[in-house]
């Protein structure tokens, strides 16, 4: 076929898909409703939430993950795009970054020594590890289904933040379940189940996002 | 006519075609055709690969154009964008030819103007192929426009359909058509 022959086909074609910010808009409301579906099946609200809403420690949990998912989703945007320039939105990653060493460091002022490694090991970090992973599995199928359609030219790359983006989600979920508020706990283990998202989603990136 | 007009022009051709505007979005895609196979021809030359492919990476770099044109935005230049695209699908054609680790992935360096040569305007994996493995409604409706030049009103008649299941089918048939550009030959 000559190229000329195939520009008409093209040229023929007035289809137009949907932009990048709605698709994982989209995605973003999809995989969640399902995720919160899982969460109040599964896990459930713990009971004393409202209470705790009063405490620093417990909201303290939604600013980080929320932080982190709304960064990581900009990101997302950028990679989403050929040629768009991500080192502007990856540099709002630091947004996140900072508050949770901000939050440390005020942990480790406000406790004493002695209380740090109780802190830090919780009371159920093994469901911290499962939960965060198992509600990140509809927004990461739901991201990924987004980002194939749209032209991402680093696929292992943006496969991670696509990961990035549905482990906070995911933890935001999750931080309303989970007993243990303190900024040792969230760093460590949500960090950890987040990092593991991550990891799959670049793995995932590399055979699902080529176009 | 300077590389901003140009890429000016192309956004403002881009610009109409998103809107319908079937005839800008031809002269776009004319016009696109002549700068990606210099483009492709230098970064093959440079990486001494014969150039025989070069048509084939064009063809699939407009179709990726195409395809993916609803990831550009018009406050976006536009040239990085279709630089991007282009440089993706010939470092992932250079790589299915198991030449990884050997692309660099920058200095492609700038569009050119003047490198078209309508006698090589042939894929040498024969695109008629692709399109015979597409098969069906969708093999035939892309043969019919591509190939044939009939217009979708006239492939609609001949075929028994509405123009909007054919517009359908058109779409389907040149996603179908991207994948088996990237498929091993």
């Amino acid at each position: 076929m000559r190229t000329d022959d195939l520009i008409s086909a093209l040229a023929a074609d007035h289809a137009v898909e949907p932009g990048p910010r709605g698709l994982v808009a989209a995605a973003i409301a999809v995989g969640v409703a399902v995720a919160a579906v899982l969460f109040v099946v599964a896990l459930g609200v713990r009971p004393d939430a409202v209470a705790a809403l009063g405490t620093p420690r417990f909201p303290l949990k939604f600013v980080l993950t929320l932080a982190l998912a709304v960064t990581a989703t900009r990101l997302l945007l950028a990679l989403a795009r050929p040629g768009a320039d991500p080192r502007r939105a990856a540099r709002w990653l630091a947004l996140p970054t900072i508050l949770v060493f901000v939050a440390l460091v005020a942990e480790l002022l406000a406790v004493p020594a002695d209380a740090w490694s109780a802190r830090l090991v919780g009371r159920n970090a093994a469901v911290c590890l499962v939960a965060i992973p198992s509600l990140a599995i509809a927004p990461v199928a739901a991201l990924f289904v987004a980002l194939r359609r749209t032209a991402p030219t680093a696929p292992a790359r943006t496969g991670a933040v696509a990961g990035l983006a549905a482990g906070a989600l995911a933890a935001t979920l999750y931080a309303a379940h989970c007993p243990d508020d303190s900024p040792l706990f969230v760093a460590t283990w949500y960090g950890l189940s987040v990092a593991l998202v991550t990891v799959a989603g670049a793995a995932l990136g590399v055979r699902l996002l080529r176009w | 006519m300077t590389a901003d007009d140009r890429e000016r022009q192309w956004a403002d051709w881009m610009v109409a075609g998103l809107g319908g505007d079937e005839a800008a979005y031809r002269r776009l895609l004319t016009a696109l055709a002549p700068a990606l196979r210099g483009k492709v021809r230098r970064a093959l030359a440079r990486w001494g690969v014969p150039d025989a492919d070069a048509e084939d990476i064009v063809q699939d770099a407009l179709l990726a154009i195409h395809l993916k044109r609803h990831t550009w935005r018009r406050e976006d230049a536009i040239g990085p964008w279709i630089e991007a695209i282009a440089r993706y699908k010939l470092v992932d054609a250079l790589r299915r030819r198991g030449r990884r680790g050997e692309v660099p992935i920058d200095g492609l360096g700038d569009f050119l103007p003047g490198d078209d040569d309508p006698a090589e305007n042939l894929g040498r994996r024969d695109a008629e192929r692709l399109v015979d493995r597409l098969g069906g409604t969708q093999g035939r409706i892309v043969r019919a426009v591509a190939v044939e030049g009939t217009s979708i009103r006239d492939t609609a008649q001949s075929l028994g359909m509405n123009e909007g299941a054919v517009r359908v089918a058109l779409h389907r048939g040149l996603k179908t058509l991207s994948k088996l550009y990237r498929v091993e030959p």
